[in-house]
């Protein structure tokens, strides 16, 4: 099956807006090379779950290419008729099944050594398109908060030092109702920008109270999801032929019903959670990487406006011995190390936000809960300065604006 | 073929391919050229390479107060390039799992190689520009080190590596017993990678692969939170690969490693990782029969793969005192000491924070320069001590390097010997 030979009735079993979508651009798509093609369908197909930045921009992709001149066309993707396929993909049946056509597209592309050949393909593909359809601008100034160190005394060492040459690092902050007052900024952020998706509000453990125009993912509320998915994982792993690849198409196929999650929530937001899981890697387990996996694709799928991550201690990792002597079975937590995990995730939270529109006027602060240390990056501040001046979270709020 | 590479780095059973990565940066907001944090310096793949070569070097060379090697320069002690090569002893340690550079090779990260820049370093010929052009997943990887092309079998199945592997072309042309070759493994992926299915070579040639997590896993009958240990790699932690071909069984430990399985036990249970019990039955493997060829995968890094920084950086921390510890135990032995030859290599390096198409150091997805270009030690005896090269050498050179030293030709590699160790 070639892209020529689309025909509108093989698209029956997309959702009621991708298929609405893809009819509408079919012509488009009869342009495409299959190198390409089936990785755009694999953004169409999901049209319906998408958080509408996300319908946006894929949108105004789809025009911008409907534009495109026979002879722009070729410009375009003259890397991508390049790459050799194999028969196999070529008649698979990549119109249904796009992400599964990726996967097989993946291996084909290193076992024929055009990893990079396609890799420097995209690339310019996406420099093409960012030429060509012009980002949009956040409402206002992107705004991150990373709470680090929850139940930890001392830190394991220093903090934020990969972010502190980018902003003022405060050494004497006042932690009272700092929680509170991070809170409070968000929810003023949601009210004077609401937008749907905008401000979204990430938390490891279990959820403070936050204002309910806020978008909340914890993990301790994915907690059922959390078991629905592993015994479904084992249930799947016992089934004579099951291997890794099989088990990713069952993974991909699942829906929020399946395991478990309300059929009357949000169907967007639902597929988001439940692809943090089914997508990420280690989110099923520990709840730092949960954390900042969910503030990177918060960050790169919905472009909020606010996102306030709080990380939370994740569960110990067993050293062998303690694997190997039966005991009672509990959970303990590692509280130092999600320290240093947190570190981390936060300024990877920082560095996914500055990848998104308006990063020059964007606004960062890390904080360690309940300490007195915090770093704040924010065009008002000087780089990699220290204050020594006893403030609060407000106080630092406030000069960040 | 069409399992090859799809789950190349999952961390949890499922994952993103290489390719779905990168079409998240194609296909989304994320932009490489929007990421303002750290300039970039170059574009170009060889360019950036010579860059992180260079950075490398001149750190070595701040901090293990290494020179400068040529090519030019003759190799170490030419007593020892005297020493028949059938008499030399070669070891090889994966640096398993991949490792950045901040979190090792630079300011930020020397504290969690004390051992590697401390002890290691000033002895050995240092190479900071390995680059490896193959698949980036660990077992297809190790099987191109291992047979010095770049190999395309599927990294999630038991295969054998489909050219003939360097245990091959060593037993085979220098007619050395099985007892001469080893690789101490970490996960049943592993259990075919001692012996190619090449028709010229394959059966009977090959060397002799011990799993300690299988055997682990036999000697305590399943007890335990086995089932959470066994994990067969970060990379699909929940599959354990069918075993097939010759596998080390638990009852030769006693008749060929002189270990009880109940000795075996209790010293397992008095370690942290699988990585520590790999290299307790190399040691073991060392006193019995000194092979002349035996080559240790270490695995305990590739749990970033979960996520955990920490965990990360503990698994750094933990390898390299391994490796120092194989290297005094080198030193200590009597077979070995001044007869052998340690590289320590990793198979990869990891995703860098710059790569929008990546999770930083979590995995080695993008396929980017710096998950490519890694780097290698080699010390012991005829090998210059304390001396850095910047030149780039492939990851499929090890092997005909290792021929050009144990006097075997790898008539099959596509690598060419690195001269400047010869």
């Amino acid at each position: 099956m070639h892209p020529e030979d689309l025909k509108p009735e093989q698209f029956s079993g997309y959702p009621p807006e991708a298929r609405k979508l893809a009819l509408e651009y079919l012509e488009t798509f009869r342009r495409l090379p299959l190198s390409f093609l089936p990785n755009l369908l694999r953004e169409v197909i999901e049209f319906d779950f998408k958080f509408p930045v996300e319908r946006r921009l894929l949108e105004k992709e789809l025009a911008q290419l409907r534009s495109l001149s026979q002879p722009d066309l070729g410009v375009w993707f003259r890397e991508f008729t390049e790459i050799r396929l194999s028969e196999s993909l070529e008649k698979s049946n990549w119109i249904a099944s796009p992400a599964q056509f990726v996967e097989q597209l993946s291996a084909h592309l290193w076992a024929t050594h055009q990893m990079d050949a396609f890799r420097h393909a995209a690339l310019g593909y996406a420099d093409k398109l960012r030429a060509a359809v012009a980002p949009e601008p956040p409402a206002s100034a992107r705004f991150g908060i990373a709470v680090i160190g929850q139940g930890v005394d001392d830190a394991p060492g220093p903090l934020f030092r990969k972010l502190r040459p980018y902003g003022a690092y405060f050494n004497a902050v006042n932690p009272e109702n700092g929680l509170r007052q991070l809170l409070e900024a968000v929810a003023a952020r949601a009210n004077s920008n609401p937008a749907p998706y905008g401000h979204w509000y990430i938390d490891g453990g279990e959820p403070l109270p936050h204002s309910s125009r806020v978008t909340c993912v914890s993990y301790k509320a994915m907690e059922p999801v959390r078991a629905a998915l592993l015994a479904r994982i084992h249930a799947e792993t016992q089934k004579t032929g099951m291997g890794p690849e099989a088990l990713r198409t069952v993974m991909a196929q699942l829906r929020p019903v399946d395991l478990n999650m309300a059929p009357t929530g949000d169907p967007v937001l639902n597929r988001f959670q439940i692809k943090l899981l089914t997508e990420g890697s280690g989110t099923q387990i520990f709840s730092t990487s949960f954390v900042q996996w969910a503030a990177r694709e918060a960050l790169r799928r919905a472009e909020p406006l606010t996102l306030l991550a709080r990380f939370a201690p994740r569960q110990r990792q067993k050293p062998m011995h303690e694997l190997l002597s039966p005991g009672p079975e509990q959970v303990r937590l590692d509280p130092v190390g999600s320290v240093v995990d947190a570190d981390m995730g936060a300024y990877y939270n920082w560095v996914n936000q500055q990848r998104l529109p308006g990063s020059e006027k964007s606004l960062f602060l890390a904080w360690f809960e309940s300490h007195r240390e915090a770093v704040a990056i924010s065009p008002t501040l000087p780089r990699g300065t220290v204050s020594t001046e006893t403030i609060d979270l407000r106080g630092i709020l406030s000069w960040m604006t | 073929m069409r399992a090859i590479a799809t789950h190349l780095d999952s961390g949890f059973a499922v994952s993103y391919t290489s390719l779905a990565e990168l079409l998240v940066a194609v296909h989304a907001p994320f932009r490489m050229a929007n990421h303002r944090a750290r300039p970039c310096v170059a574009t170009d793949p060889r360019e950036l390479a010579r860059q992180l070569a260079f950075t490398r070097r001149e750190f070595l060379r701040s901090a293990a107060k290494v020179a400068l090697g040529s090519g030019l320069l003759p190799a170490g002690s030419r007593a020892f390039r005297a020493t028949s090569p059938s008499k030399r002893k070669v070891i090889v340690i994966t640096f398993g799992g991949g490792a950045r550079d901040q979190e090792t090779f630079a300011p930020e990260g020397r504290e969690n190689i004390p051992h590697l820049l401390g002890e290691l370093a000033p002895q050995s010929a240092f190479f900071t520009q390995v680059v490896n052009r193959g698949i980036l997943g660990h077992y297809v990887a190790t099987a191109s080190l291992a047979t010095g092309v770049y190999e395309t079998i599927n990294n999630f199945a038991s295969l054998p590596p489909e050219s003939p592997t360097v245990f091959e072309y060593f037993r085979k042309e220098l007619k050395r017993p099985a007892s001469d070759a080893w690789v101490v493994a970490p996960s049943n992926g592993f259990n075919r990678i001692g012996e190619s299915s090449h028709r010229s070579f394959g059966p009977g040639w090959g060397a002799q692969v011990i799993l300690p997590k299988y055997l682990l896993g036999t000697a305590t009958s399943g007890q335990g939170d086995y089932g959470h240990l066994l994990r067969d790699s970060y990379e699909t932690p929940l599959y354990a690969p069918e075993l097939s071909g010759n596998i080390f069984e638990l009852e030769q430990l006693e008749a060929i490693l002189k270990v009880s399985v109940d000795d075996f036990r209790a010293h397992a249970l008095t370690l942290s990782s699988p990585d520590e019990l790999s290299v307790y039955i190399a040691r073991q493997l060392m006193r019995q029969f000194a092979p002349s060829l035996l080559w240790v995968t270490l695995h305990d890094i590739d749990i970033a793969h979960a996520g955990a920084y920490s965990l990360y950086l503990e698994g750094i921390r933990r390898t390299d005192r391994l490796a120092a510890e194989l290297w005094k135990a080198i030193q200590g032995e009597p077979e070995y000491a001044g007869k052998c030859t340690l590289f320590i290599l990793p198979d990869f390096g990891r995703d860098s924070d710059e790569d929008a198409g990546g999770n930083g150091f979590q995995h080695h997805r993008t396929g980017d320069v710096i998950s490519r270009t890694t780097w290698m030690m080699a010390l012991g005896p005829g090998i210059r001590e304390g001396v850095v090269y910047d030149r780039p050498v492939a990851s499929i050179d090890l092997v005909p390097t290792l021929g050009s030293l144990m006097g075997f030709t790898a008539s099959l590699s596509r690598g060419k010997p690195i001269t400047e160790i010869l």
